[in-house]
This record gives C-alpha cells, structure tokens and sequence, in this order.
C-alpha cells in the first residue's frame, strides 16, 4: 500500500486533494444540494418546510403575485425583481469605482522606490486588521447626522458664513455604495499591484525607444500587460458585493435592500426557509452569468506577463 | 547626413548616487566619435560605465555634464521617443501581450504610417530576420535565438540612423551566439547603418566591430581598431583584459628615437630592440608585455638576442595549444604553442623540469608605462 503510494504521483495527488475535497463536498455540496430541495418545498403556516416539488418561490421572486391592490386575483409584482437588479447594479458601480480608485494607487506603488513599496501595501492592509462589521459601524458614526463629515463641514461652512443644515448622508443608497467601495478597496489594490510590478522596467524603455509618448505606452503596453490584475481583482470585489448584507444593512438601514438582505430576512425575520433558498440559488446563478461571461471575455487573470 | 559623426559624446560625465548615499561617476570623462556606418563596439567588464553610455545616447539617461549629439546635434534632454536611434535591449524586452506582427508594427503606428506600409516594412523586416511565417506566434512561443530576432527586427524595422545593442546575445547559448555574430555583421554591411554594440565578450567584439573602445571605470581606456587594440595594447589594463599577457617589470637602459633596451630584474637580462610608444624616458620604470602565443620555445641556444633560459614548470594540452608555464631566474611566464602537428608520442612534448630556451622577438614586445 505504501509502497504503491510511493511510486504513483496520481495517487499522492488523490490523497493530498482528499481533505479539501472532503471539506467541500460536507460544507459546499450537501447544503447547496439541501438549498436546491428546500427552494422548491413550501412553508407550512407555522414555519416549517414541507417538502414537496413546486415552482412557487421562484414564480414569486420574478414578480407573480396574488396580492394585488387592484383586487385582480393575480398581476406583476416588480419588488423583488428591483432589489435583485438593484444588488446587481450596486456590485457593478462598486466595482468601476474600486477599480478607477485602485488603479493609480496600484499603479504609484508599484512604481514608488522598492523600499517604500512595502510601507505602502502595509498600509493598504491595515483596515483589514479590523473587524469588517466595526469598519462598516465606523463609517456610520462618520456620515450620521451629526457625524464627523457633517461636524467638518459645518464648522467650514460657519467660518465662510454660508447657512448649513446638515446632511442627509445615512440610510442612503450613497452611503452603502461609499461602505462597500471602502470595504473591497484593498481586494483591488492588491492584484492591480502585483500585476503591475511584474512589467518588466525595459518594456517602458523599449516603447518610449520605438516612438510612444508616456500616454500611448501607457495604453498600449501598461494597461494591456496589468489587465489580468484587474480581472482577478474584479472577481475579487464582484462576487462578494453581490452577496454581502453588512453593508447595506448597517448604512442602508431598511432604505437600501439587497439579495443579501433579502436572503436574511427571509430565513431570521420571515421564517420562510424556502423563498429564502430560492432567492440564494438565483443570486448564485446571476454570480454565476456575469462571471462567465466576464471570465471568457478576459480570462481568469492568471496569466502571468512577466517578460 | 548632416554629420561626419554618427554619434559623438563630448567630454560627457554621468554621475549616480549609490544606495550608500555615495557619488558615483558611472561615466567619466568620455569622449568618442562613431562614424557614419560604423560598427563600434564599447567593451569592458560589467560596471565599466558601457551600458550607461549606450543609454545616454537611447535618451534613457542623461548626462551630469558633456554632451550627446546624434548626427550633429546637441540632444540634450530630448527624450528617447523623439531620437533617430533605436535599441535591441539585452532582455529582448518584447511585448508579450502581442503577436511577432504587432511587436513591430508598434514603433511604426506609433510614427503614423499606414497600415499597407506597415505590412510592408514589416514583412520585409522579418525576412531578414529570416522570421517569416512566424508574424502570428507571441514571443513566448519562440525560442530564445527567434525572440533575439524579433528584438532586432523590431528596432530595425524603423530604419534608425544608428542601432544601440546592449549585449543583445548574452542570453543565447555558444553555437548560436557565434552564428549571429556573423549575422549581425553581414547585417550591418548590408544596411549600412550605424551599429553601436555593448559587450563584455571581447571575442565577439574583436570579430564584429571596425573599432572598440575598451572600457573600465567610466574612463575610455583604449580606442582603436580590433588589430590596434590586440597588437598594440597602450596600457597594462589593455595588454591584461584584451587576450593574455606576460609583464615583466623593467627599467629602460637605452633608448633611441626608434627602439629601447629594458633591463629586466626577474630575467637578470636585458631585452632590446623593441619599438617603443611616445613619452617614455631614459631610467623610466617600465612593463615589458608579451603575449604567450608571441613567445617561442627553442631547444638550444640558436645566435640571436633575448634568449633566455627556464624551466618548465607544467604543461596543460587544451587541443589547439598546448599551455607551456615555465620559470625564467624567477620570472613566470606562459607560452602557448600551436600544436601545428599531429602527434601522440608523449616525449615530443615538453615535460616538468625540462630547460628550455625562451625567445622574445623584440617587434612582439610592447614597452608600456608603469602606472
């Protein structure tokens, strides 16, 4: 047996994927396949799940509904359909906004003196040292009401002598987008950085040798060659917008509502186990959509462009 | 052509700051002129200050003090975009997101020619290279000698006034490395344009280049044609990085307008006879340098001048020379000598202990100064 170990490199890798394997198939496959079961049961008036085979949640989530102030027995809902598109366009503007943020800071560290690069990634990471829901309650004590922002600009405001009431800035879809770009800042930084500083310095030298200006080498040969950075770090920040209900809940109290919300209620507040299963499985399968065809557009971002 | 000149630099001095905070003089006082379908080469070990002067001359340094000009005109802080110059760098530096075909087409987009122009010039730049058919591959799907092409198809594709190859085959292994060296000067001819070429190799350098400028120190040491620069070495640092040499310290005993007499202590001998460069004096402490294929092993004592004798002291058969290290009263010298006939018999070889005669032909010495 040990023997056979030794000699077959397809049986070491089996043994050494077996743990992870293990891990996914309790902790992922099992409950993603329970979920899938139970988005299709129905809830039984005291809150329990009766399992039977019906589209229901899903033809709910989509917009039928017998609720209808009109009084017709049935008609278009579009409550739920908002708060899916809703998440969707919030991950997307999260993620041009991290990634126009991320991008020249990336870009200055990579090309600051090596011995201060270091100093600046450190920096980069030292929010991550805290935990995320207190970084989120952070940024709500500085846009309250009577927050830090709102404390600063007043006190401008009243050395110009221009009235100021203070701003509405909490519970608004701006201070959700503003937590999550916050939030998911570092998780761009990082790959844009590290594709960044693979770029061999000679291939500045060389398009600047054959005739580009710094703009045209920068979109020509910079841009292209630090693309897989910002796939990976696309990825990065996307998925998880999607999904998170933190932010959204703490900044956006109950005026921004989010799948990740949404899925929460549904299982805490709601008790409805089964609307809430569904509505995780669409959130999958919409992660799933844009990441394939994002991924097939761009790649992965592995490839590796070292000269 | 405005200027007899392809590139000079004047009196051009390039000063770093080393990580210790100290001033250093990469480049030091430099000047030389490379003429107009030159093929100039800058050699010397690495931190000779060669790299640094090709650079400055690309626009990716610029001089502390002096001045560069390209074909007659002062350039300053002109940057390397706006020079007629074009560079092979010695990692290649090829783009990696793009094909063989946009690699090259890059630098002419970037002058605006059009796009029936740039098939053109780049088709016939990668014929010859002879790369044709490769345009679609990415350069990671080339071995290392085609990627060394397209670097070179890639700078030449612009029609430079003046090429700048910075060690452009120091990657390549021995076999192709001698190949392109051929290539690369057949090139030249062909073209016609100014190569200006950094090496350390001095083979490569003394097979391809019309003249070298041996480097050390930022400070030119010799400037010459690759014949000058072996046969008539000007100083010791030349003499010893330039092929092998024998020195022997020496005072002149006599000297006449032509010829001098050294009086070497190691040998108990005088040499003389030997032709002499400019500047030296009666008395003057000098070094006698003689290169070991120069030195001629005799049996006996034929009637001729500078005979010494020595002993043996190791032999090592390499295939083309057998390396004869003898002693002559102290003074160690190597000899080689061409194994110009096939033999087997070990006695015909020269053995440990064996005395020998040693004849230095005074036109193959060269009387340098002491520094």
């Amino acid at each position: 047996m040990l023997k056979r170990l030794r000699e077959s490199k397809s049986a070491q890798g089996t043994l050494l994927a077996l743990p992870t394997t293990v891990w996914l198939f309790v902790l992922l496959i099992i409950p993603l396949i329970l979920t899938a079961v139970v988005s299709f049961g129905k809830r039984s008036p005291d809150g329990n799940v009766i399992y039977t085979f019906t589209l229901d949640n899903y033809i709910r989530l989509f917009g039928y509904s017998t609720n209808c102030a009109s009084g017709q027995a049935a008609c278009f809902d579009p409550l739920y359909v908002n708060i899916l598109l809703r998440s969707l366009s919030l991950a997307f503007n999260t993620t041009v906004l991290v990634i126009s943020l991320a991008y020249p800071l990336a870009y200055f560290i990579a090309r600051s003196h090596p011995k201060q690069r270091n100093t600046y990634l450190f920096m980069v990471l030292i929010p991550l040292w805290t935990n995320f829901v207190i970084r989120v309650y952070a940024w709500m004590m500085l846009l309250r009401k009577e927050g830090a922002i709102n404390i600063i600009i007043g006190w401008v405001m009243n050395l110009l002598h221009i009235p100021f009431t203070p701003l509405e800035m909490l519970y608004t879809p701006g201070a959700v987008l503003v937590g999550m770009v916050y939030e998911f800042l570092p998780f761009m930084i990082l790959p844009i950085y590290t594709s960044l500083e693979k770029i061999d310095l000679s291939l500045y030298e060389a398009a600047a040798d054959l005739g580009a200006n710094s703009i045209k080498t920068f979109l020509r040969v910079t841009l292209p060659l630090s693309m897989p950075g910002v796939v990976a770090g696309t990825i990065l920040v996307f998925i998880p917008v999607m999904g998170t209900f933190i932010v959204s809940d703490i900044l956006g109290g109950r005026q921004v509502i989010l799948v990740g919300n949404l899925i929460q209620r549904q299982f805490l507040d709601a008790r409805d186990p089964t609307f809430g299963s569904a509505a995780s499985l669409i959130l999958m399968v919409m992660t799933l959509i844009v990441t394939y065809f994002y991924t097939r557009k761009f790649g992965f971002g592995e490839e590796i462009v070292v000269a | 052509m405005t200027s007899e000149f392809a590139v000079e630099l004047r009196d051009v001095v390039k000063r770093f700051i080393t990580p210790e905070g100290n001033d250093m003089a990469a480049v030091d006082h430099v000047t030389m002129q490379i003429k107009n379908g030159e093929f100039f080469s800058m050699l010397g070990s690495s931190g000779c200050g060669k790299t640094t002067s090709l650079r400055m001359v690309a626009g990716f340094e610029w001089p502390t003090e002096g001045e560069v000009y390209i074909e007659g005109k002062a350039m300053g802080h002109t940057p390397p975009f706006q020079r007629k110059v074009n560079t092979v760098f010695q990692s290649y530096a090829l783009f990696q997101h793009m094909t063989v075909f946009q690699n090259l087409a890059f630098g002419l987009e970037m002058e605006g020619a059009k796009e029936d122009e740039i098939k053109k010039r780049v088709g016939r730049a990668l014929e010859m290279v002879q790369l044709t058919g490769m345009d679609r591959r990415k350069p990671k799907q080339l071995s290392g000698g085609q990627q060394q092409r397209v670097a070179l198809a890639r700078a030449l594709v612009k029609t430079p006034d003046v090429l700048l190859l910075d060690e452009p085959l120091g990657a390549l292994d021995l076999k192709l490395r001698k190949e392109m060296q051929l290539e690369l000067k057949a090139l030249q001819q062909q073209l016609g344009i100014t190569f200006i070429y950094v090496t350390h190799d001095q083979e490569e350098a003394l097979t391809m280049s019309d003249r070298i400028a041996v480097m050390s120190k930022g400070k030119i040491q010799q400037l010459g044609t690759p014949v000058e620069i072996y046969e008539r070495p000007t100083n010791k640092f030349v003499a010893d990085f330039i092929g092998e040499s024998n020195f022997l310290e020496g005072k002149i005993k006599s000297i006449s307008k032509k010829e001098a007499s050294v009086f070497v202590p190691s040998l108990n001998a005088e040499v003389v006879g030997m032709p002499i460069s400019e500047g030296l004096v009666k008395g003057e402490e000098v070094i006698v340098s003689i290169r070991p294929e120069k030195i001629r092993i005799a049996e006996k004592d034929a009637v001729n001048q500078n005979m010494f004798r020595a002993t043996v002291t190791n032999t090592v058969y390499i295939g083309v020379d057998t390396k004869v290290f003898v002693d002559a009263h102290g003074a160690k010298l190597k000899v080689w000598e061409q194994n110009r006939i096939s033999r087997l018999d070990p006695k015909s070889f020269y053995t440990v202990g064996q005395e020998v005669w040693l004849m230095l032909l005074p036109e193959n010495t060269i009387v340098l100064k002491k520094d």
